[in-house]
Formats: C-alpha cells, sequence, structure tokens
C-alpha cells in the first residue's frame, strides 16, 4: 500500500474508531497502564484499548505475529502524525511495551515471544523492572539478590528498591545473581516472574511529591522456573544494558511530551503581569524563560531528527544517555520555571483550589527525573567513555 | 556524531566539500593568509563559483544551481571547521537570497554574476555595534530621477572587497533595498581587519545619486526580501559557527585523551570528562536545530523565522561554550597563539555578533510568545 493510501485509511479508521473521550488532553492520572488489576477511567478508554489492540496499534512497529501492528517506519509516522491530528491519547503505555519489549524481541527466544509479547500488546499483563537495590543504585551491576539453582528452577531471594509500580504490576523482569563464582558483570541473569509467586511482597515508598509511584519489593525463596529466563544464563547485564539504553530514550522523551503543554508564558502572565513595554514584569523570571524557550525549541528539534533517525532503522546504543540527560534537566528547569511563575499559587497543596497543587507535584516530580534510569552524572560517564572515548 | 539523515545528493556536497577545504583551505591555509596580511582571500573566488557553491541558493533560472539551504549549510559548517576565509555568507548567501528573493531585472543582471564569481555583492544593514535591522537612519530622499543616498553603515562584512552593495535604507518612511557602487561618488569606505582576521567596512555614504533602477525593493516588498535574506544568513551563520564550536571540541576530546598530569591522562579526571560529555550533548542538539532552521528554509515553512532564530541563539551559547571550555581544558597552551583554539574562539565570538545574538534574538521569541 503507498504511503498515502495508508495516510487516508489510517484517517479514516482513527475517526471512526477513536471515542471523543480519548481526544482531550491528559493527565497523569488518564494514563492506560492495563493489566489483570487495572481499573478503567472510562468506558471510552477500555474500548479504545480494545481497538487500538486488535490493529495491532498499541505496538506499531512490533511484528503482526506477536501483537503488532507490523507497520514500516514511514507508517508508524503517519499513524503518529495522525493520531497527533485529532489528539487521540496513547491506548496503552506500560514498561512491557518500552523495555521489556524490545528486550525480548531481541534476546527472546521464540516460546518467550509468542507467549509475553501478545499479553504486553493487549494490555492484559502489566510488567514492571526489578532493578534497583538498597546497595546498588548508579553501581547497578553490584547487585546482590541470589538465584541458586534448585535443577528445574531458581530460587530467588533478595531486595529489590524503586521498583515502579510493583504494587500495582503483574509480573516482574528482574536482575538476580545466578553464578556467584562469576565477576561482577557476568554473574547476572535476566528472570522473569510472577508478582503473584509465593514469597513476593511489595511496600510503596512514599515520595516527596505526596505520590508513591516507587516501591521497595522484597522477594523470599521465589520459585521461577529455568524456562523463564532472557537470554542465557550470565547474560543479564547485556540484556540489562540494553534495556536500559530503552528506558533512557522513553524517559528522555517522555519528560517533554507530557509536560510541554503547560504554557509557561500564560502561567507567567497571568500570575505577574505585563510592565508598560508589555513585558513581564519580572526581567530576571523572563530572560531565564527566553533561554529556556530556545533551549526547548532545542530539544523538540532534536527529538524530531532523532525520531526520523531510528525510524530509519538506526539505534541510539549509548547515545540514548545524550537524550535522557538533556530531556530530564530541560525537564527539571520547566517545572521550576513553572513553580517560580506561579508564586505562591503553586505553594497550594491541598484542597481544589490550583488544581490540587498540581504544579507543586510535577516539580518535585521532576526532581527524581535525572535520577531514575541512571542519574545524570551516570549518563554524562557513560558518554565520556563510550561516545567520546576518553579514558576509563 | 550527527544523528541528520542526508540524502545522497547532500552528503556528496559535505564530503567534497570537507576534502576541498582539508586539502587547500584549511587552518594551516588561513595561518598562511594572515601571515601574509591577506584578509579577503579573493583567490578562492574561483574555485567556490567553478564548484557551484557561489550559486548554491540562486536558482538555475539565476545562473545558479538551486541546491537549497540545507546543502549550503553543510558547505558552510565544513567552512567554519577549517576557518576558511570566503565571501560564501555574504554574497553566495546574504546578497545570493536578497536578490533571488526580489527577482525582477536587477537579480537577472546580478544574481548569475555573483554564482559565476564575476561580482561580489554584499549588505550592508548594521549602523550601531549591535545588529538592529530595524533601525535604519540611512535615507534615500530627493523627487524620482533625482534620489540622494545619505546615512552611515557598519560591520559590513566583505565590505572591503565588493563590487556591489545592497544598502539598506528609508524612503518616505518606508524600507528599501538599493544597490550601490561603492566606486560612486559620495561613497566613503573604510576598510577594517577584524579579530577574526576578516575584512569588513564602515560605509560613510553622502548625497549618492540612486537611479530609479537601483532600488531593489521598496515597502512591504523590501520586508520580505529583508526577512528572508537575515533568515537565511542567520541559519547558515549558526551552521559556520557549529563547525568551527565542533572543531574546538574535537581538539579538545582529542587533548583529554593525550595529555598526561599527575602521571595520568587527563581525560580520566571525571570533572573533565562530565564537562566534556556535556558539550558534547550540547553540540549534538544544536546540531538538530540547525539542520530543522535550514529544512524550514527549504520547505518555506511559516515556522522559518522562529526556528532560524532559536538555531542562532542557541549557537551562541553553545559556541561560546565549546571554545571557552576547549580554551581552559588545554590550560596554559590553549592560551597561545600556535594552538587553533584561540582561533575558533576569535572566529566564534564574530559570528556571535554577526546578524545578531543570542539576546537579540531571545528577545524576539520572548515577543512572539506574548512576554
Amino acid at each position: 500500500m503507498d504511503i498515502d493510501t495508508f495516510r487516508s485509511e489510517t484517517r479514516a479508521w482513527l475517526e471512526a474508531n477513536c471515542p471523543a473521550d480519548m481526544r482531550t488532553p491528559m493527565g497523569e492520572g488518564d494514563i492506560c497502564w492495563g493489566g489483570r488489576r487495572f481499573v478503567f477511567r472510562s468506558p471510552a478508554q477500555k474500548q479504545w484499548l480494545e481497538v487500538m489492540a486488535a490493529k495491532g496499534w498499541t505496538v506499531p512497529a512490533w511484528p503482526k505475529a506477536y501483537g503488532g501492528g507490523g507497520l514500516s517506519g514511514d507508517e508508524q509516522k503517519v499513524l503518529a502524525e495522525e493520531m497527533q491530528r485529532i489528539n487521540a491519547r496513547p491506548p496503552l503505555q506500560s514498561f512491557g511495551i518500552w523495555m521489556l519489549g524490545p528486550a525480548l524481541l531481541h534476546f527472546g527466544s521464540e516460546e518467550q515471544k509468542c507467549h509475553y509479547l501478545p499479553q504486553i500488546a493487549s494490555g492484559e499483563i502489566r510488567w514492571c523492572q526489578g532493578y534497583s537495590e538498597p546497595g546498588a543504585g548508579s553501581d547497578l551491576a553490584g547487585l546482590q539478590t541470589k538465584g541458586v539453582d534448585k535443577g528445574d528452577h531458581f530460587e530467588v531471594t533478595g531486595q529489590k528498591i524503586w521498583t515502579s509500580y510493583a504494587d500495582k504490576a503483574d509480573w516482574i523482569f528482574c536482575l538476580v545473581r545466578t553464578e556467584p563464582d562469576e565477576k561482577k558483570h557476568t554473574g547476572i541473569s535476566f528472570l522473569l516472574f510472577d508478582m503473584e509467586s509465593a514469597g513476593v511482597s511489595t511496600k510503596p515508598i512514599k515520595l516527596i511529591s505526596g505520590a508513591s509511584p516507587f516501591c521497595e519489593t522484597f522477594i523470599d525463596g521465589v520459585k521461577v522456573p529455568k524456562d523463564q529466563i532472557v537470554g542465557s544464563r550470565g547474560q543479564g547485564w547485556t540484556i540489562a544494558k540494553y534495556l536500559l539504553t530503552h528506558e533512557r530514550e522513553m524517559i528522555g522523551a517522555a519528560d517533554s511530551a507530557l509536560f510541554a503543554k503547560s504554557d509557561l508564558a500564560a502561567d507567567a502572565i497571568a500570575a505577574i503581569g505585563l510592565d508598560d513595554t508589555g513585558r513581564l514584569d519580572d526581567p530576571m523570571l523572563r530572560a531565564e524563560l527566553g533561554q529556556f524557550l530556545v533551549d526547548e525549541i532545542c530539544f523538540d528539534a532534536h527529538l524530531d531528527m532523532t525520531g526520523t533517525y531510528m525510524r530509519a532503522g538506526h539505534e541510539l546504543g549509548a547515545r540514548s544517555a545524550e537524550l535522557k540527560y538533556l530531556g530530564t534537566e530541560l525537564n527539571k528547569r520547566r517545572q521550576s520555571l513553572r513553580v517560580a511563575a506561579g508564586g505562591s499559587n503553586d505553594l497550594v497543596w491541598e484542597g481544589a483550589a490550583n488544581d490540587a497543587g498540581q504544579a507543586a507535584k510535577d516539580w518535585l516530580r521532576s526532581k527524581a527525573n535525572t535520577i531514575e534510569g541512571g542519574t545524570s552524572e551516570v549518563m554524562l560517564s557513560i558518554l565520556s567513555k563510550a561516545v567520546l572515548k576518553l579514558p576509563g | 556524531m550527527s544523528m541528520e539523515l542526508l540524502s545522497e545528493d547532500q552528503q556528496l556536497i559535505s564530503d567534497s566539500a570537507a576534502g576541498f577545504l582539508r586539502d587547500g583551505h584549511s587552518v594551516a591555509a588561513f595561518r598562511a593568509l594572515r601571515e601574509g596580511g591577506d584578509d579577503a582571500n579573493s583567490a578562492i573566488l574561483g574555485d567556490l563559483a567553478e564548484m557551484g557553491w557561489m550559486g548554491i541558493v540562486i536558482p538555475e533560472a539565476l545562473g545558479g544551481v538551486g541546491l537549497g539551504y540545507r546543502s549550503a549549510g553543510l558547505i558552510a559548517e565544513e567552512l567554519g571547521r577549517n576557518l576558511t576565509v570566503s565571501p560564501f555568507v555574504s554574497s553566495a548567501i546574504l546578497a545570493g537570497t536578497a536578490l533571488a528573493s526580489a527577482g525582477g531585472e536587477m537579480a537577472q543582471n546580478w544574481a548569475p554574476k555573483i554564482a559565476t564569481g564575476d561580482a561580489l555583492v554584499v549588505l550592508a544593514m548594521d549602523e550601531a555595534a549591535k545588529h538592529r535591522p530595524k533601525r535604519i537612519a540611512t535615507t534615500v530622499s530627493g523627487a524620482s530621477g533625482a534620489l540622494k543616498l545619505n546615512g552611515r553603515k557598519t560591520f559590513v562584512v566583505d565590505g572591503g572587497i565588493a563590487d556591489r552593495l545592497i544598502v539598506t535604507a528609508k524612503l518616505r518612511g518606508d524600507l528599501c533595498l538599493v544597490l550601490v557602487d561603492p566606486q560612486a561618488a559620495g561613497v566613503a569606505r573604510a576598510r577594517q581587519v577584524m579579530l577574526d582576521h576578516r575584512n569588513v567596512a564602515s560605509l560613510v555614504l553622502e548625497d549618492v545619486a540612486i537611479a530609479d533602477a537601483d532600488i531593489l525593493a521598496q515597502g512591504r516588498a523590501a520586508e520580505e526580501v529583508l526577512a528572508q535574506t537575515l533568515a537565511a544568513g542567520r541559519a547558515i551563520a549558526a551552521a559556520e559557527q557549529l563547525g568551527v564550536a565542533k572543531a574546538a571540541a574535537e581538539q579538545t576530546y582529542d587533548y583529554l585523551r593525550t595529555r598526561q598530569q599527575f602521571g595520568v591522562l587527563i581525560g580520566q579526571f571525571q570533572a573533565l570528562q562530565h564537562r566534556a560529555a556535556d558539550l558534547y550533548c550540547e553540540l549534538a542538539q544544536v546540531s538538530s536545530l540547525i539542520a530543522a532552521a535550514l529544512n524550514a528554509l527549504d520547505a518555506d515553512s511559516d515556522e522559518v523565522e522562529a526556528v532560524t532564530r532559536a538555531a542562532k541563539a542557541k549557537m551562541a551559547r553553545v559556541g561560546r561554550q565549546a571554545t571557552e571550555e576547549g580554551v581552559q581544558m588545554h590550560g596554559g597552551i590553549g592560551m597561545t597563539d600556535e594552538m587553533n583554539l584561540g582561533l575558533f574562539m576569535k572566529r566564534d565570538r564574530a559570528l556571535t555578533e554577526l546578524l545578531g545574538d543570542a539576546g537579540y534574538h531571545t528577545e524576539w521569541i520572548l515577543r512572539q510568545r506574548g512576554i
């Protein structure tokens, strides 16, 4: 099918199938995460997921055999543009789509791809990521959660932390030290298991934003059958690194996309007003806003260029660290400027006023952006070694 | 290091520009010009014209090759990287765009000569130390058939060697663009050598006789021609500055890989690694922005004004970061004339001022957003 036909058919299909309620701006609470325990906010949200999943368009780039849309790079771009044209919300967002899926496509066995990928595409199973540990943050490869070989299964014991939405997830992809005699980076395996397995418990961590998106995950003698290992024993770090590049692309791009809608200029005018020359009546804030706006235009152009590059079949590899660094540092500035412009309005924390303090909460939440998925400092170290080839 | 996808033609242009400049017009050649006191490098013009570069944005109907701004940007980036002295920005891009955009008889006469290198035409816009193209005190006055041009211009790039000047002036309160022969009676030009060893001229225009046919455009048409010309100039100047900044950065990364202090390579120090990597990220993203600005010019999109201004503003900041970090990370040797870093720093400084600095263009973006 030529691309123009694809566009007109896609446009018509979206027009006919995207519910009106799914064409409005969304907040963080409107995200459809899927999973066994997910409660849909509206019938429209459920319907939108179902029709998109049936087309394979929750994961348009994945092969059709695994529940995807099998679209070419150009077709993906057209679908994204046509969805954007009508402000269609993403039907499903998940760590399965962003992270585990690409890792399985690359490293999984055929059986694993056929089993796990369609469940991600349909939104049936929600995944969480078992990476960080209390003693293994930036030094992730120092992780100590143990998997003891018991013949047909591993017996896994340890503790994970900063597990996003562990309390809401159905399954976990987890880094486990299965080869105690191997070196730090070669003793790790990549295991998948059900969060309802005996021995798994979670405890949400309350953050400075008041929200609890992260959990501690306790793993006590959990039995993981050996066919639930991805790749080979000891290959976990390679897979983890591959998957982290996808996580970093996602974080770098998503922070910008999620918050770009907030209009800093309008917020600032509302709170501060203009002077006699029609300029914001706060020269320092205005100058800072100006630099930010230029940087925002710049990063958007870079994301756009990167998207085209990736759709042409290139992998970003270590350069995902570049997007992660730039995108998250920019978002922190965005949120700081937003509350600075909002003044005392954005000190509101409880009650109905000022959207129940959303700006303050977003501002606090954004502080994690340059930490999660690898700190800015880790990103810069990766780039200096992997890209600039500076000496270790 | 670039993530912009180039067409086959564009890749070819980029490669041939890199090869040509490296082989005959490298930084070493720049040093030789400087030693010889040559601030114009007129010898390069024939070669540039032969390769089609002087007519790169001039349509084929006007004697150019019409390959567009993205291609021109690739050439400019290599000119920056090699510090090549050339009239590419002044004549091929600024005058080329102005004439192509204005059209008419004057474009028929002069655009082909720019493309062949038979004439150097440059813009005379600025009247004060900072680029404010709308503040024009220069006037064209008098009755039709007896028009006189009066005023002063400064920072006229390649003004010392130009065959014709396109001068911005006010005619009964409207903007007009006037073609002036620098040899004409009433034109006094003072040639200056700038810190980047390029020639510019200051002009004093006193009762210079102007024929009606010398007016390239006036009123609304002149505003549009000038807007298009400045947008093109900004994007190409930013592309040249990107080349300067990348060259400074790459030399610095090399130094970090080889210089030893305290018994180790200094590139092992995390304090320097992180600054180098931050610079790398900034160069990567501004590279995308400049490509987007050039693509917008080629597509004649509504975004041209905003994105070329953003590109110029951002590049000014990144260029300064690249050259200042380069000198600092080199330490004492970075301060010597023997190293190229100082040459990059000087060219970067001049390119920041040319066609408006970060503050000037950021102000426009703020006003556009209503603040």
